[in-house]
């Protein structure tokens, strides 16, 4: 079985200082835009908008591995991409990321 | 053992987000015992924010409303029993209907309903409070009708603006000198008018009403100053009333609501009351606050505090969030936190209050005590968040501060 992997430049890993978030808009085979958070020393992809209406995550709040809705206090884990409190209910997807020579990338692994 | 350990029961007393809120927290907080849920709407618990705005427009169905997912529900494992009211709390448990549901603990969150004036029986006369209210206006709020709203609250003016899109002709009458001027204070209130002004809304701004014209269906609204104003659809928007009169007789304390401590204890034991029904100390005074956060967190407080009473156990954390509450009307994202003293300026700390969007503070003994943003959630949100601190302890410093401010000189005068 192969497995191939895709990966996706998102922006330079210095954009984006411990505790943002960056929107990362028209990123090649995504209608919605994404966000890089950097957390904890890490760094995470996720949708940009939120579950619950059209609001911008990465005009949130980064905090202990989650990032707060601006406008309804829903926080979501960096992780799995759960909600902890209402009106959010669903999910917000979460995607892999690597740090290759100070660019960050969204890894796609099709099999 | 106790009923508690061995498993026990409870009840609580309404079905819309601080019911299930609770029974959320009761089963977060590993309670294996029944709960049953009462509720007189016979919709399970769905959200009520977007009925003046999604669901008027018809962007939104009951579906993307419903608060609870089947799969989640199953996993509550909570009875419910919809579409009848509550009785009264009675020895052993909670009075429905003809029959007593055993409870060892109630949580009350019956919330409230909409106030109403002397003609809202009349055809096309409406008050928005719950599904069924949403979707009789949607019915009558057709493009080019005329449309009065009275009070310009936060039903009012999101009615008003989700009217505008659907074609109508919209209209505002409100006491005080602008729209939401006792919350948000007159200077932000007042470039709230302007904005609803420039997207075609007449606003009747400082006048009283004094009654309708009408047989059978509304035909206009009269002013207190003895103008009329033609009305196809007349939209109620004075304010809401806690929904208590189930529990006269039940000799539990009641003032404005159900009385309650910092947890949402009531004056009877293993009685919790929560959201929109509850009126709860804070500091040296009691509050009752209808935003929609309230009944998202004050029941996850009481829940857990009526199990820590139903263990013998002490209760945790109090209730003493800062109230937030948020409006989205004409364009506009309206946000703020803590509580605007009217007679008090703002602080603009970011953008402009004259060109256009901005984040403003207010200082109550050197804490901020209040957060508005005006289009702006990424500021609005660090301040808010920075400020979480003070803002929490300016909520609880009491209340130099009106903690009650009427606002029903819009009732008929007689």
């Amino acid at each position: 079985m192969m497995i191939t992997t895709d990966r996706v430049e998102l922006c330079a890993a210095a954009d984006v200082d411990e505790g943002d978030i960056l929107k990362i808009d028209d990123v090649p085979g995504f209608t919605a835009p994404l966000a890089v958070v950097h957390s904890g020393g890490t760094y995470y992809c996720i949708d940009d908008t939120c579950s619950h209406q059209d609001a911008s995550l990465s005009d949130g709040w980064v905090d202990e591995g989650c990032v707060e809705c601006p406008l309804h206090e829903s926080r979501f884990d960096l992780c799995s991409g759960k909600p902890d409190i209402p009106p959010a209910r669903e999910p917000i997807r979460t995607y892999p990321v690597e740090v290759v020579d100070g660019i960050v990338y969204l890894r796609r692994e099709e099999q | 053992m106790t009923a508690a350990a061995s498993g026990g029961s409870i009840v609580i007393v309404g079905a819309s987000l601080a019911g299930l809120r609770a029974a959320e927290a009761l089963r977060a907080a590993d309670y294996k015992g029944s709960i049953t849920v009462v509720g007189d709407e016979s919709h399970l618990p769905y959200d009520r924010p977007p009925l003046s705005k999604e669901i008027l427009l018809g962007s939104s169905s009951l579906v993307d409303i419903e608060l609870i997912s089947a799969a989640d529900r199953e996993a509550l494992r909570v009875e419910w029993l919809l579409g009848e009211p509550a009785t009264g709390l009675v020895a052993g448990g909670v009075g429905v209907g003809d029959r007593v549901v055993p409870a060892d603990g109630v949580v009350i969150a019956t919330g409230a309903r909409a106030r109403s004036l002397p003609f809202c029986g009349l055809g096309g006369v409406h008050t928005m409070r719950t599904l069924d209210d949403a979707v009789a206006l949607r019915e009558d709020l057709v493009a080019g009708c005329s449309v009065v709203i009275i009070g310009a609250g936060f039903i009012g003016t999101e009615i008003a603006s989700a009217a505008v899109s659907l074609g109508c002709h919209v209209s505002i009458v409100e006491p005080d000198p602008a729209p939401l001027s006792a919350k948000i204070g007159p200077t932000a209130a007042t470039k709230l008018m302007d904005l609803i002004a420039s997207h075609g809304v007449v606003v009747r701004a400082g006048h009283g009403v004094g009654g309708v014209d009408g047989k059978e269906q509304v035909k206009a609204v009269v002013l207190d100053d003895g103008s009329r104003l033609n009305a196809d659809v007349v939209v109620v928007g004075v304010g809401a009333i806690p929904n208590i009169e189930w529990l006269h007789g039940s000799g539990i304390e009641l003032d404005n609501g159900v009385l309650t401590d910092e947890w949402g204890r009531t004056s009877l034991p293993n009685v919790v009351a929560a959201g929109d029904v509850a009126c709860f100390k804070q500091g040296n005074t009691h509050r009752r606050v209808e935003h929609w956060t309230n009944a998202r967190d004050m029941p996850a407080v009481a829940a857990r505090t009526l199990l820590a009473d139903l263990y013998g156990q002490p209760p945790t954390d109090p209730h003493d969030n800062p109230p937030y509450f948020w409006s989205q009307q004409f364009g506009l994202r309206l946000q703020l936190v803590g509580r605007i003293d009217p007679d008090l300026d703002l602080e603009i700390v970011d953008g402009s209050l004259d060109d256009g969007d901005f984040v403003a503070v207010q200082h109550h003994r050197d804490l901020i005590s209040a957060v508005i943003g005006w289009n702006s959630p990424r500021s609005f949100l660090k301040w808010r968040r920075r400020s979480g601190t003070e803002l929490r302890a300016a909520a609880s410093l009491g209340s130099e501060q009106s903690a009650v401010r009427p606002s029903l000189s819009v009732l008929p005068r007689p």
